[in-house]
């Protein structure tokens, strides 16, 4: 099976996203990374992980991904390279590619999924529906190539010890009217500590923290757990913590050791976010609340005279 | 300045969800409007109000005929709808929904702008606003956080996995707007009174000329649907005044303190 990866860059490198993409395409097929961008200083990682050649669009010059990288993806197919597969990352640019280019080749696309087989010539993909309760297994039928894109964290990212990758040039083709949205200035948001989805111990709070400054809690104790600070979408959305934090759905996916919900119900959009986590403690006053359902512990209280108490404790340990 | 916004009718998120025989959600019962598309309307509103002039349309797509999520809408200020309701459409993929929606939204005259959602929240394909404006040949923002347009040119905030970037984009265009974009005002009493007699126009695919649709058009099949392994029972506790001590002796346990 000839397999595409598109493959995101952040920092200089792959993103983890990509690598566990990569790592288990090769257990399925012959891997091409596909590059929105120029691909010479991780031609190297991305051929450790499993690629054996690297498309490169070369700088996008501010164009969006969606549609430049879908053009240049349909260019290389137009000009007789098919693959049977492209994988995509659940990104926002992973969701815009896919989108894109399922127009231009005329193909479905199935999203959200978690995990792939290949058997024979059918490929199939799934789907955790219902907050995860629910798994979907989906089969592509048709021809190819198939479209699907993956959560982050559905694959461990493993080095296979491979030689950096050829990178052949994949050019952007000219978009015309569809390439008219330019990228002026971009804005990353400063946040101190591990990473959201690296962290070993995430402190997420939500609605039952009861006004935005009470988020400094939060805050206070992923500190002192040296964990990352994340949140519900009801107080994203609220403007009390910026998207970045968001863990859910429609956020970050986080499978940390410890993770630890205070003040939040647990929607289905946001336990398919942290479901995966090894240990769950949930801080909340309902005890009828979802959360409390998939908690190892569950404290069924005041998030404002816990969340106190557990801090000073913390802080006196030193 | 006119802006047609695709809203999705839905189950309500309250009630748990459930598959049918032929594994698609269940739909049979009473739909709403999907939250998530409020805000879209909410900034359709707010931009036509600041244009001086034009409409808000809507389209959506549904079984059986349903509307109340279209009058909640259009209770909200938009001046009219285009409902697509087939049978045939029952199963249709992402793609082919994109395809009936740029159908129907040229049917409608087309738009200097198209909002969609980021995704929606029964579903959550997440590919349709930006299929849509690759089928009508449109350029697109998704993920937009923050909407302004001046002579003709629309200026986004577009949220990233690691902040956002600012984003210029000519209309016509296509643009998914996320959650919180805008505050979505609640119908007045005399925005409902006025909803139930906008004109809704309800088409069928084969009015709008897309083919094949449902099942039969889409290039995917169900082949299992299995429960996913649940997790062991944890301890709940009342908290006595004492949680706090739980949760210390827990995170000891684990050896993370």
């Amino acid at each position: 099976m000839n397999i595409w990866v598109f493959s995101q860059e952040a920092n200089g490198a792959p993103t983890t996203a990509t690598l566990e993409l990569l790592t288990k395409a090769r257990s399925l097929g012959d891997v091409t990374a596909f590059v929105g961008g120029d691909a010479s200083a991780i031609a190297g990682s991305l051929g450790e992980h499993g690629a054996a050649r690297v498309y490169a669009t070369g700088d996008l010059g501010g164009k969006l991904p969606g549609v430049a990288v879908a053009a240049a993806m349909k260019a290389v197919i137009d000009g007789g390279d098919t693959p049977d597969l492209i994988m995509f990352p659940q990104t926002t640019e992973g969701r815009d590619v896919m989108s894109r280019l399922s127009v231009k080749l005329d193909r479905t696309v199935l999203t959200n999924n978690v995990d792939i087989v290949s058997d024979g010539g059918s490929v199939s993909v799934t789907t955790p529906i219902f907050g995860g309760n629910t798994l979907v297994t989906t089969s592509f039928s048709g021809p190819g190539p198939f479209l699907a894109a993956f959560r982050p964290k559905s694959f461990t990212a493993e080095s296979a010890g491979g030689a950096a990758a050829a990178v052949t040039a994949a050019p952007v083709p000219e978009l015309g009217a569809l390439g008219g949205a330019q990228v002026t200035a971009v804005h990353v948001e400063a946040t101190s500590g591990p990473k959201l989805d690296e962290a070993a111990i995430v402190v997420s709070g939500g609605r039952g923290l009861g006004e935005a400054p009470k988020y400094e809690m939060v805050e206070t104790l992923a500190k002192l757990l040296k964990g990352a600070p994340g949140a519900s979408r009801a107080i994203v959305d609220a403007g009390w913590v910026p998207y970045s934090y968001q863990v859910g759905q429609t956020g970050k996916v986080v499978k940390p050791g410890v993770y630890i919900a205070v003040g939040i119900s647990g929607a289905t959009q946001h336990m398919v976010g942290m479901k995966g986590s090894k240990n769950i403690i949930a801080i909340n006053k309902d005890k009828e609340a979802p959360i409390f359902g998939i908690a190892d512990l569950g404290i069924v209280g005041d998030v404002h005279k816990v969340l106190p108490k557990l801090i000073e404790a913390l802080q006196s340990r030193g | 300045m006119n802006v047609i916004v695709c809203v999705k009718q839905i189950p309500d998120p309250a009630t748990p969800g459930a598959l049918g025989s032929d594994n698609t959600l269940k739909r049979d019962g009473k739909l709403i409007l999907d939250e998530s598309d409020s805000y879209g309307v909410e900034m359709a509103l707010q931009l036509v109000d600041a244009a001086g002039g034009g409409e808000v349309s809507l389209v959506s797509m549904a079984p059986n005929g349903e509307v109340s999520g279209l009058r909640t809408a259009l209770a909200m200020g938009a001046a009219k709808g285009t409902l697509i309701s087939d049978p045939a459409l029952q199963g249709s993929d992402a793609l082919t929904t994109a395809k009936v929606l740029a159908a129907a939204i040229q049917k409608m005259g087309g738009a200097d702008l198209v909002i969609a959602a980021t995704e929606s929240s029964d579903g959550y394909t997440g590919t349709v606003p930006e299929q849509l404006a690759e089928v009508l040949g449109l350029p697109s923002v998704t993920f937009a956080k923050k909407v302004t347009i001046a002579d003709g040119t629309l200026n986004a905030d577009r949220q990233t996995e690691e902040g956002y970037d600012e984003v210029t984009c000519p209309l016509p265009a296509v643009i998914s707007v996320t959650a919180g974009v805008v505050e979505p005002r609640y119908p007045s009493f005399k925005g409902i009174m006025a909803a139930k007699s906008k004109p809704i126009d309800t088409v069928t695919a084969a009015d709008l000329g897309v083919t094949p649709v449902g099942w039969a058009g889409a290039g995917q099949s169900i082949v299992n649907v299995a429960q996913a392994e649940a997790r062991a029972a944890g301890e709940i506790i009342e908290d006595d005044g004492e949680g706090y001590a739980k949760i210390v002796a827990f995170l000891e346990n684990l050896k993370v303190i």
